[in-house]
């Protein structure tokens, strides 16, 4: 399967105006950023989790904890998957009972992966409740799971993909939508 | 029956023929070797491109008949010969029970003779039982038609015993076929001692458990005057031994078998216990010493110490496998294909070494196609390629670590007594 | 990668160098589940594994079964009496029947070497070996290097000293093709009638003196010494060997100040080890252990935890 861009939805600027105000939306929800923990999903959650928790340093004045979260081990599909999946490690260094732990990915799309990363997640600690982040939503969901914080929402056919590329990444910020291209 | 073989390369070392030429056959016997012959009676055998050869003597085979009928009886026994070239096979004594009185000896040579299809001559015991101590009934074995004796698998250990053994079979002339190898420098071996089995960490056995037994032996001889003949020698201090000893005089001869020609101790790397075989593969270094003293004349014959298992005792793990390999229905074509084909022996040596070379150990009056003799007659295919498939052997022993090799010039015909036994590789009525 | 489109794990020597980094890297993650409260993850939830040792064995056996159950794998261990099944069943007709029960993979220790390769060969179950004979103990030097690369930062070009019984010790083999393909320099030590005969083939240096062994080396791994050998006639008695080869602190003199030492265990304090330097932090025996449980589980992982019939066979 071969895919291309087919335009750009978000770029660099617009990423961060998503960012600062989710960073907001974050400070207001619960009231301040005390017993809050920022963690990203691997690999692009990590990055948004990164910045998640500047941005809210900047208005705040003070830090959060971060962590990234490896969720292999907890994915539904690996029997399905042609070849293995490499683990990594997850960094959550930092005791999450009693915290609130808001998760951060790139796309929201079926759920499976915010699925995995709450079993993961569990199976770490206690937290006192879980909230979820992600830039992009995109619709099609498989499982009962939401967003609590949506940077935009972006409506998608099932022949569409979304690509989020981070500079730590893919050395650039920007969002777009890609199709299949038929060979 | 009168057979007339026509238009074949007739290689016959015992009388320096080779060349094209016609055979007849008649009541069983060599009648002429001739140019043009012709016959009206005779049933003809066109034998162009093939060549046409002294019926081929295997010294060194395990029938397993009697008590481990499981394995091979005489009759697939014979049949394997028969496919595979031979006339005349002599078969070892580590039967159950093993071949050391007249009356087991007589009974090989009787189902032999129902079977009919090659020449069973039974090897005797050089001790009761096999067990290395007490000497057999020479006399009688010799009487019951025992052609050599034999320890052959179960070394004789100790030294007093074999100088008596050589001592005695030498009132008979009968050469005494040794199995030398040191039990206590090879125990639990599994395979040669070197890289390879370090390699694979199975326990080896160093080419001096054979070479130090040889040597023994050697001495014996000399001391007794009896005829030694080595059993399937394997490593190159084996030929350096063999060919002092005959050029210090000692009545000494030796074979070697096609695998220790063909296959090296790398092959052991599968763990598939077919190439598990007493002594084991041994190097390439190895292999190409015991190529020379085939042309040098050290080695005097090529014997395949055909070996045949049921499938549990070679399917299972590799340290628990029985050794040997069933070798009757390759080794012809091992050879024609690894040694003859690639010019490392001319063909005239290899007929001998199947056929001279055996019947002059034991004073066999065959081996030739002299007019007058029995009419025991191989005719090979140089040209014919054929795969390995143990599926298809006669033999009941499928052991072998050859399957599915691709080899180019096999026996096309064999001629017992004047009546054709195989013809390509099949068995005939 | 090579190792994904292999069925079975049967030694280092035909694993290549990126297979096995990606077996030490995600044993990296798998370390981190042991050290948890909550040792589990479901990765392997409906898969079942045997182990099934031929000989006795207590660390690795307990090692493969905890390993397969942190992943959730259901795991059962069989131990087999070698000399009632000489006269019993076929080794065949065994696997064979514990293939139709359902299992995915087998972890088989033998005494004969080559057995789990026969086996391989003769069942879908994927196969790991956990010690066959003298010939590999794959998951053991993949411990060892994993121990050895958490302390060093990284496995290139150390020098390593492996000391003891050579002949018979198939740690010793497994060790050797998987650091040399580091580019480790790898020594081996031990008296010449343990010595297997031609074992500078294989890309090592042999030493009969202990001392000139460990020059400059940051690793040194201690072998057992099975006393069973000395009453073979392979070694004088357990004393002379302990006066030669026994690993004792003033040894570590010669190599490197930042030395690691090793051991498979069992150990035989007082034989092939002195008990100060066993308990000493240079000596990482312990550690081993829980990193033993975390490459295993990273081999479990890779092996079952993807397609399973799309990579076998």
């Amino acid at each position: 399967m071969q895919l291309r861009d087919k335009n750009v939805i978000m770029d660099e600027m617009g990423i961060k105006r998503a960012l600062t105000r989710i960073a907001h939306e974050i400070i207001e929800r619960n009231k301040g950023i005390e017993d809050v923990a920022v963690v990203g999903i691997r690999r692009r959650g990590g990055p948004l989790a990164q910045r998640l928790a500047a941005r809210i340093e900047e208005i705040e004045g003070i830090s959060v904890p971060v962590g990234i979260l490896d969720i292999t081990l907890y994915r539904d599909d690996l029997t399905t998957l042609a070849s293995q999946p490499l683990v990594h490690r997850t960094e959550v260094n930092f005791d999450i009972n009693g915290l609130t732990i808001v998760l951060v990915d790139d796309v929201l799309y079926t759920g499976r992966t915010v699925r995995a990363a709450l079993d993961a997640l569990i199976d770490l600690g206690r937290p006192k409740s879980i909230q979820l982040a992600v830039l992009i939503d995109r619709g099609h969901r498989e499982l009962p799971i939401k967003a609590d914080f949506i940077g935009k929402n972006v409506p998608t056919s099932h022949l569409e993909e979304i690509a989020v590329r981070v500079k730590e990444i893919d050395s650039k910020d920007e969002v777009v939508i890609q199709e299949i291209v038929k060979t | 029956m009168r057979l007339l073989i026509k238009g074949g390369r007739v290689i016959d070392p015992s009388n320096g023929l080779n060349a094209i030429m016609d055979i007849l056959v008649d009541e069983g016997r060599i009648v002429a070797v001739e140019n043009n012959l012709a016959d009206d009676v005779a049933e003809v055998i066109d034998a162009k491109d093939k060549l046409v050869c002294p019926g081929f003597i295997d010294m060194h085979v395990h029938l397993r008949e009697p008590g481990l009928e499981y394995k091979e009886d005489i009759t697939s026994g014979s049949k394997a010969a028969a496919a595979g070239g031979f006339t005349t096979v002599c078969c070892m004594p580590n039967t159950e029970p093993a071949i050391d009185n007249a009356a087991i000896a007589s009974f090989i040579r009787e189902r032999a003779r129902k079977t009919g299809l090659t020449n069973v001559l039974p090897i005797g015991t050089i001790t009761r039982g096999r067990a290395g101590n007490e000497l057999s009934e020479m006399a009688e074995l010799v009487s019951a038609g025992c052609i050599a004796v034999s320890d052959d698998g179960s070394p004789v250990m100790r030294a007093d015993v074999m100088r008596n053994g050589l001592e005695y079979a030498k009132m008979f002339s009968l050469p005494v076929l040794a199995h030398c190898e040191d039990l206590n420098l090879s125990r639990d071996g599994q395979m040669h001692e070197g890289y390879y089995s370090i390699i694979y960490g199975l326990k080896g056995i160093p080419a001096e458990a054979e070479e130090v037994a040889i040597a023994r032996d050697i001495m014996l001889a000399r001391l007794t005057g009896g005829h030694l003949h080595v059993c399937h020698i394997s490593t190159m201090g084996a030929v350096d031994l063999i060919r002092e000893a005959k050029e210090e005089g000692i009545k000494v001869t030796c074979e070697v078998t096609p695998h220790h020609l063909v296959l090296s101790d790398e092959a052991v790397g599968t763990y598939d216990a077919n190439t598990k075989v007493s002594p084991p593969l041994r190097p390439w270094e190895h292999i190409e010493a015991l190529r020379e003293a085939l042309n040098e004349g050290v080695i005097d014959c090529i014997a395949t110490d055909h070996a045949p298992h049921h499938l549990e005792s070679k399917d299972c793990e590799y340290v628990l496998a029985s050794p040997g390999i069933s070798g009757l229905e390759t080794a012809v074509a091992l050879i024609m294909n690894e040694l003859v084909n690639p010019g490392i022996l001319d063909i005239e040596r290899m007929v001998s070494l199947f056929t001279t070379g055996p019947a002059e150990i034991l004073g066999l009056d065959r081996g030739t196609l002299t007019p007058g003799r029995v009419a025991d007659v191989t005719l090979l295919d140089p040209n014919m390629v054929k795969t390995v498939d143990p599926a298809k052997f006669y033999s009941k022993g499928k052991n072998t670590p050859f399957g599915g090799r691709e080899l180019k010039g096999w026996p096309y015909m064999t001629i017992r007594s004047g009546k054709i036994v195989a013809r390509e590789g099949q068995i005939v009525g | 990668m090579g190792f994904e489109q292999t069925k079975d794990l049967l030694g280092l020597r035909e694993l290549n160098r990126e297979d096995i980094e990606l077996i030490l890297n995600t044993a990296l993650p798998m370390k981190d589940i042991i050290k948890r409260d909550i040792k589990k993850v479901p990765t392997l939830r409906g898969k079942a594994l045997a182990t099934v040792f031929y000989e006795p064995s207590t660390r690795t056996r307990t090692s493969f079964e905890i390993a397969g159950k942190y992943l959730s794998a259901d795991t059962v261990n069989l131990t087999v009496n070698t000399s009632s099944v000489l006269k019993g069943e076929s080794l065949r007709d065994t696997i064979k029947t514990i293939e139709v029960m359902g299992f995915d993979l087998m972890v088989m220790r033998h005494s004969m070497s080559g057995t789990p390769h026969y086996v391989a060969r003769n069942t879908r179950m994927r196969i790991i070996n956990a010690g066959d004979g003298a010939n590999e103990h794959p998951t053991q030097a993949l411990l060892d290097m994993f121990s050895i690369k958490e302390k060093k930062g990284s496995l290139d070009n150390l020098k390593i000293a492996i000391v003891g019984d050579i002949l018979h010790s198939r740690v010793a083999r497994s060790n050797i093709y998987g650091l040399s393909k580091f580019g480790c320099e790898v020594r081996v030590v031990g008296p010449s009638t343990l010595m297997p005969p031609e074992i500078e083939k294989l890309g090592v240096k042999r030493y009969y003196n202990l001392d000139e062994a460990l020059n400059g080396v940051d690793v040194i791994n201690v072998l057992r010494i099975q006393r069973e050998r000395q009453q073979l006639g392979l070694f004088p008695s357990l004393d002379e060997y302990a006066d030669l080869y026994m690993l004792s602190p003033e040894h570590l003199l010669r190599a490197k100040d930042d030395v690691l030492v090793l051991h498979p265990g069992p150990m035989n304090r007082g034989v092939e080890i002195s008990s100060q330097l066993a308990d000493s932090n240079v000596a990482v025996i312990n550690e081993q252990v829980t990193n033993g449980v975390a490459v295993r589980m990273a081999l479990l992982f890779l092996m079952m935890g993807g397609a399973k019939d799309e990579i076998a066979n």
